[in-house]
């Protein structure tokens, strides 16, 4: 099985790095995976998006065209990439950014205003892992254990304590109804 | 996965050069490759190697020169724009045959261009870039692994045969991330006895030298230079084979190219359609002999590129023109969908079916 | 018995330099500091383009031979290589050292990277048969200023001393002449220095040689160095320019002192 993630908004939003969670998560699991970055000056603030694909199968072109699953972080990006989305996908909306709803019917669309359970959380850079944590329950792959792994991998030691912080942030999606 | 991390491809080449015993760097900054000299920056002065950020590529690449003439393993490295300036002291290194590792990250040209991949230096990189009669051995990573294992490669090629082996990579590869494993036996640098290590009042001078005014001298450099040259393309071209001993659709595709190929190849033949894949890994020497299995055999090439179409000039030659050969391109940074290689194999199968 | 006898740093084999050229004097200066300083076998020299091309020829010492301009690039891999042992010199011309390697000279210097630059000014290109150098004198006729230098046109010569003295990194900045023996014993003095003070460790050392090239400018050789004395000295005067660890540090405050 190939599951491929896109995740889109602006530049600092820490898509990238999810990404990179969502990668060494399925490292951990043997996978085979990709993380592929956008890059160059957006980098600054302009859009920034990060293409992340988990398969059973040799990963080919890291990059997507058509993603199974799109999280949304500002509206320039779900005007984008809405329409690629494969049928019977999945559309993550950070709903405190962006104020429409989806307009297709044939894919699961979920939206968690992350940026503002962040801010609410004392966690207010970390609505990026919110929306982690609400994606992989919706899949049924929230392992607490290796969440925290992958976390491990992805902060260095002497922010241990941004560690905590991302494990509460993606608790709070997995958690969110 | 208990070996492997998740690293950029760029990461993974600076990994991999300080396992070679690279202990010296020289870069100069340029999208998209900075990560290389960021990592250099970072290990090197941990492990009492030097990082030097230069003052211009064309100082940095004569610091290679430099260290090489000392006879210590060595390596810069650029995206396209900074490989023309390098392309100097590359053509020095070739006329004083001096091992050394150049990574060219590449970005869309000619001038600035952009900073998005491309293949648009293959040209450069297999035609020697400098002036002067000389080549440098190209190794064409198609995934992160390949980057750290073409790096050391290069490494070994470069002091075996004292030229300079080039990481022909570019932005998506430098900047994507995938899991590597660093377990590789990695051989020791050979002794260098015409380096210039100091005489220690004990042999006669050395000298590290591309002048010879003399023409008679300079033909017959140039000669054994080329004689050399055969034997590496005799022993040392390399490329993978995928799904080709039945396919009458053949791509021709490198690097992140080939990643998409693979892809369509895999589509057409979900379709039944019999396509395959030759992915060269070493662009110089061409990998000849894998192309010349599928004369007779191949009813289309179509060269896969992010170029307006320069390795498609080597495919036609290996292949002797017996085969036709067509190009599918993006290029100015933009790189074929899968979708897109996938419907020229169609074109291609039906039109060979007529 | 005192006899005169070739340096040992000193290949034995004619020098293809022209009549009355000071290349030779200032290799064999550059020689006798090596054999008084006992370096010959770590010491790696870099030769130029230019008329010092072939210096790789003349030196005993490990040489290289370098792109046009990058010789201080060059020394910095050699140096960075083996920077306990090895003792690295560049012997440049103007052409090479201030015109085309302008960037790597100064960055070399200001790294205070810890080499040794003998750097010849004789005004001109002598290898390419007398064009303009970036140090030849306003007014001065070359083949490719035939009217003279018009700094109007073609700017101002560039003073290799003065303008590496403004910097903070280098160690040691002297210019010297060779066109008398009061010049020349000045002269191996300060070469010897610059060498010295790499084997101590402290840092980028450039002795400017002021040398006639009476084939270019069209001179007898005896005229050739009346002129150095006469134009060549007062738009360069001689003298040292830096020496940090002498205390002569120009540009700077009165407290940074």
């Amino acid at each position: 099985m190939t599951r491929e993630y896109l995740f889109a908004g602006f530049g600092g939003q820490g898509l990238l790095f999810s990404g990179k969670v969502l990668a060494y998560k399925g490292l951990i699991e043997d996978k085979n995976v990709s993380w592929l970055p956008s890059y160059g000056p957006e980098m600054r603030g302009g859009t920034a998006n990060c293409s992340v694909i988990i398969s059973d199968e040799p990963v080919g072109a890291p990059i997507i065209s058509n993603p199974d699953v799109l999280v949304a972080m500002n509206l320039p990006s779900l005007d984008k990439y809405e329409a690629a989305v494969k049928p019977g996908g999945t559309i993550l909306v950070d709903s405190s950014l962006i104020e429409r709803k989806v307009n297709r019917d044939d894919v699961n669309v979920y939206y968690v205003p992350a940026t503002k359970l962040a801010g609410e959380n004392g966690a207010p850079t970390l609505a990026n892992m919110i929306l982690v944590g609400k994606l992989l329950e919706t899949y049924g792959e929230y392992d607490a254990e290796t969440v925290k792994t992958a976390l491990g991998k992805c902060v260095s030691a002497r922010h241990a304590d941004l560690l905590e912080l991302n494990l509460k942030a993606m608790e709070i999606g997995r958690d969110f109804e | 996965m208990a070996d492997k991390v998740l690293m950029k491809g760029n990461e993974a080449i600076a990994e991999a050069a300080i396992l070679a015993g690279c202990r010296h760097y020289f870069g100069y900054p340029i999208t998209p490759q900075t990560e290389i000299a960021a990592y250099m920056a970072k290990r090197m002065p941990k492990i009492g190697g030097t990082f030097l950020q230069a003052e211009s590529e064309i100082a940095a690449i004569n610091m290679v020169y430099g260290v090489s003439s000392a006879g210590k393993r060595v390596m810069t490295s650029s995206s396209s724009p900074g490989i023309s300036l390098k392309s100097e002291g590359i053509s020095y290194l070739a006329g004083a045959d001096l091992p050394a590792l150049v990574v060219n990250c590449q970005r869309g040209g000619p001038g600035l261009g952009g900073i998005q991949p491309s293949q648009s230096d293959y040209f450069q990189a297999t035609r020697g870039g400098g002036h002067g009669d000389y080549h440098m051995i190209v190794l064409a990573p198609a995934s992160v692994q390949e980057m750290a294992q073409l790096t050391i490669r290069g490494f070994e090629l470069a002091d075996e045969y004292r030229m300079t082996s080039m990481i022909l990579a570019d932005g998506t590869i430098g900047q994507m991330m995938e899991p590597v494993s660093f377990d590789f036996e990695i051989k020791e640098a050979p002794e260098k006895p015409w380096a210039t290590t100091g005489t220690g009042m004990k042999r006669k001078h050395n000298v590290v030298n591309s002048l010879y005014l003399s023409p008679e001298v300079l033909e017959i450099k140039n000669i054994e230079r080329y004689e050399k040259y055969a034997k590496i393309a005799e022993k040392e071209a390399l490329a993978e084979e995928y799904m080709l001993d039945d396919a009458e659709i053949v791509i021709a595709a490198f690097g992140i190219a080939a990643r998409v190929a693979k892809n369509a190849v895999n589509a057409a033949r979900a379709e039944g359609i019999k396509a395959g894949l030759i992915r060269p890994i070493t662009l110089w020497p061409f990998p000849e002999k894998t192309f010349k299995k599928v004369i007779g055999t191949a009813k289309q090439i179509i060269s896969v590129e992010l170029s307006m179409g320069q390795m498609i000039e080597d495919v036609k030659l290996a292949t002797e023109c017996k085969v036709p050969v067509s190009l599918c391109y993006r290029v100015g940074g933009m790189i074929p969908s899968p979708e897109q290689v996938y419907a020229a194999i169609k074109e291609a199968a039906e039109k060979a079916g007529e | 018995m005192v006899v005169f006898e070739r340096p040992h740093a000193l290949v034995d084999i004619p020098l293809h330099y022209c009549p009355g050229c000071t290349h030779g004097i200032v290799h064999r200066l550059v020689a006798e500091a090596i054999d008084e300083l006992e370096i010959e076998g770590r010491t790696v020299g870099i030769a130029p383009v230019g008329c010092s091309v072939m210096a790789y020829d003349y030196f005993n010492c490990d040489m290289i031979e370098a792109a046009h301009g990058r010789a201080p690039a060059v020394a910095t891999g050699v140096k960075r290589a083996d920077p306990e042992n090895l003792i690295v010199f560049t012997y440049q011309g103007d052409g090479d050292l201030a015109s085309i390697g302008t960037a790597e000279t100064v960055h070399a210097a200001a790294r205070n990277e810890n080499i040794t630059v003998i750097f010849i000014n004789n005004a001109i290109y002598g290898m390419t048969g007398g064009q303009m150098a970036p140090t030849s004198l306003p007014g001065q006729v070359t083949q490719t200023s035939p009217y003279g230098r018009d700094v109007t046109q073609c700017g101002y010569p560039v003073k290799v001393c003065e303008m590496l003295s403004m910097l903070d990194g280098p160690e040691y900045l002297e210019r010297v002449a060779v066109n008398n023996v009061k010049n020349v014993r000045t002269a191996k003095k300060a070469i010897k220095k610059a060498f010295q003070n790499q084997i101590e460790g402290k840092g980028f050392s450039l002795v400017e040689v002021i040398s006639s090239c009476p084939t270019n400018w069209g001179m007898t050789p005896s005229k050739a160095l009346k002129w150095v004395d006469e134009a060549m000295i007062p738009y360069y005067p001689l003298g040292v320019y830096k020496d940090r660890s002498a205390g002569i540090v120009p540009g700077a405050k009165e407290e940074a002192k």
